[in-house]
């Protein structure tokens, strides 16, 4: 037997069939999803389509009501279904998620320096003082103004962008290889957003970490992402280096949401505007589940779900141009 | 924090001086008590010192200050019966009534509180079907019905304990049971949803999302949140171990505050009466201001007074 070299693009993360279903009735139908080291890849699709439930099986992190197929792996690691002790050292250790809503992300009734630093204590060993310094340290790196008299603020005295800041934090404590963030913005002002995005934008180059950036919200999507994974339904329909999407989106329902987005000088707006609805989980079609609200149907497009084909570039489509 | 607590104390305060106003008016205008305590054919003279002694001859308005000086001094007039002090009258039976009460209460906080958040984290699952199916049970049915129940099997069946009375320390378990069971299912009850709805508030999740253990989350993220509306319950309950048990005193002739009550209304004894009446409103209140206070100790966003 020769050596194995392993090669160095192995991927951080590896989702594989991944599949979600809430006391039987399915969410997530199998996906299949790489993260690289240091990478920033785009989740986009409209609300409901499976984007969270994704990253929360992953961090087994879904209710007992949830029950999780297929694979993830975390350097060769499976998570799925691994123990506990296992998952809360990677739960803000190696892989932090943080949320839509910061203000409901946080304990009510706990300080935010001590909710900062019960990260630092966990995934850094560190108590006490030290803990408390280091909790500091990040707050100000978060870019918090006036972090020391801030530390013993609670998220009910702070704006929603800092309670965002604070979440980030909390969240790099663990000094964490994958940040998933959540639609961190969906609950802020415009202005704020644009911070957030700046923010995590310049932690990610410091920091050297992978970020995958959750959102409904195309235009944020295009300005941060590498790489950009289009979800309808419970399923990746479209994969692809995001100049490449932006310049050439290949599935109808890609089509679709670009068509939805509005001007850039424009306000931005949320995705409604391809006609109809997504199917009812429980009454999904036997084909491609975009085909009852795609223009460019035919018959075989309701025969069976489309595989996502392509390697570079996947499209889930049966009139696509591979 | 300071103008929190003022607040709160000022509030409390003003309560018990309508309380105290209400009692006046409420059991001056019920009827004359010269007339009831004395016999009706009593001499019109006999009658009228009776009056004068107990000032019922007076303008209604200097009565109601006489009394409420009367009462801030912590003298609520004398029994009509027999002539004692009605606080002492009152204040003889209060330790009878709290050794029922109190232990009732450690009943219901021992058992209500801890199968409360048990059948939250074990949502669906045997044992909380099972603690629901109990506390509904024990909410339902009404405490003199369990009582009567209790008597029947433990006292006259069994003969295990004794169906009344205060002789031993075993006198004390049926009407506690009886009393606690009640409370103990809606503590659970009220528990098991404060639980639930603090586990699916987002903070729970993203305190596992930071990795910390799902013991740790409960104990220092869930509890701590969920205590804050199980607080209102415990305070109501706490306000109630004077006037909580008069069925209870009375189904097991238990010589304590309730029974006395029930005597006193029954004689129109009204300084007893009206000292009963103040004495359930200040525990009411007192308690009150507490759970007011520990809201402001407990939960953050409340130390906030708006103007
Ligand atoms: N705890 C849950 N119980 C039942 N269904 C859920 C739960 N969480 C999510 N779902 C369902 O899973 C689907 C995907 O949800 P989600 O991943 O949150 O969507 P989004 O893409 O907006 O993040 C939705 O249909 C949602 O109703
Ligand atoms: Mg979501």
């Amino acid at each position: 037997m020769g050596l194995t070299v392993v090669p160095s693009a192995s991927p951080l993360i590896r989702i594989s069939g991944l599949s979600v279903a809430f006391n039987g009735t399915p969410a997530l139908l199998g996906i299949d999803l790489t993260v690289g080291a240091g990478e920033t890849l785009g989740l986009v699709g409209e609300s409901g389509c499976g984007k969270s439930v994704t990253w929360l099986a992953v961090l087994g992190l879904l209710p007992n009501s949830a029950t999780v197929g297929g694979s993830a792996t975390l350097d060769g690691r499976e998570l799925v279904g691994a123990p506990a002790s296992v998952l809360e050292r990677v739960r803000g250790g190696r892989v932090a998620m943080i949320f839509q809503d910061p203000a409901s992300a946080l304990n009510p009734v706990h300080r935010i320096g001590r909710q900062v630093s019960e990260a630092v204590t966990l995934h850094r060993g560190l108590s006490g003082g030290a803990a408390t310094a280091e909790a500091l340290r990040l707050l100000d790196e978060v870019g918090i103004p006036d972090a020391r008299n801030r530390m013993t603020a609670y998220p009910h005295e702070m704006s929603g962008g800092q309670n965002q800041r604070v979440m980030i934090a909390t969240a790099l404590a663990g000094r964490p290889e994958l940040l998933i963030a959540d639609e961190p913005t969906t609950a802020l002002d415009v202005t704020i957003q644009a911070q957030i995005l700046d923010l995590l934008r310049r932690l990610q180059r410091e920091h050297g970490m992978a970020l995958v950036l959750i959102s409904h919200d195309l235009g944020v999507v295009a300005e941060m992402c590498e790489r950009v994974c289009v979800m309808y339904a419970g399923r990746i329909v479209e994969e692809a280096q995001a100049g490449a999407l932006f310049a050439g989106p290949r599935h109808p329902y890609t089509t679709g949401l670009m068509g939805a987005l509005p001007p850039l000088t424009g306000p931005r707006l949320r995705l409604t505007a391809i006609p109809g609805r997504v199917p009812e989980p429980w009454a999904m079609p036997p084909g491609c589940a975009f085909a009852p609200r795609c223009p460019k149907r035919i018959e075989a497009c309701d025969v069976s779900v489309p595989n996502l084909r392509g390697e570079d570039r996947r499209v889930a489509c049966i009139r696509a141009a591979a | 924090m300071l103008r929190f607590v003022a607040i709160r104390v000022g509030r409390a305060a003003l309560t018990i001086v309508l309380v105290v106003t209400f009692a006046f008016v409420v059991l001056r205008l019920s009827g004359d008590p010269a007339l009831i305590i004395m016999s009706p054919d009593a001499p019109a003279e006999a009658i009228a010192a009776f009056r004068h002694a107990y000032g019922l001859d007076l303008p209604i308005w200097q009565q109601y200050l006489h009394y409420f000086g009367a009462v801030a001094q912590g003298d609520m007039g004398q029994s009509m019966r027999d002539g004692r002090s009605a606080l002492t009258v009152v204040a003889e039976r209060i330790p009878a009534t709290l050794a029922l009460t109190v232990t009732a209460l450690l009943l219901k906080l021992c058992i209500g509180i801890p199968s409360g958040i048990f059948a939250a984290l074990h949502r669906n699952g045997w044992i909380d079907r099972a603690v629901m199916a109990l506390a509904t049970a024990g909410f339902t049915v009404p405490s003199f019905v369990l009582g009567l129940v209790l008597v029947l099997v433990f006292s006259v069946q069994l003969r295990w304990l004794p169906s009344g009375g205060q002789e031993s320390w075993s006198s004390v378990v049926l009407p506690v049971i009886t009393l606690g069971a009640g409370g103990a299912a809606i503590l659970a009850r009220f528990t098991r949803s404060a639980m639930l709805e603090v586990l699916g508030q987002p903070y729970i999740r993203a305190a596992s999302a930071k990795g910390v253990p799902w013991h740790t989350v409960v104990r220092r993220h869930a509890l701590p949140n969920a205590a804050i509306p199980t607080v209102t319950i415990v305070g109501f309950m706490v306000g109630s171990l004077i006037a909580g048990a008069v069925v209870v005193e009375s189904v097991f002739s238990w010589p304590g505050v309730g029974r006395l009550l029930v005597i006193a209304v029954s004689n129109r004894d009204l300084a007893v009466v009206q000292t009963i009446l103040l004495l359930v409103a200040s525990t009411m209140v007192c308690s009150n201001l507490v759970v007011d206070l520990l809201y402001g100790v407990l939960d953050p966003r409340l130390r906030v007074v708006t103007k």
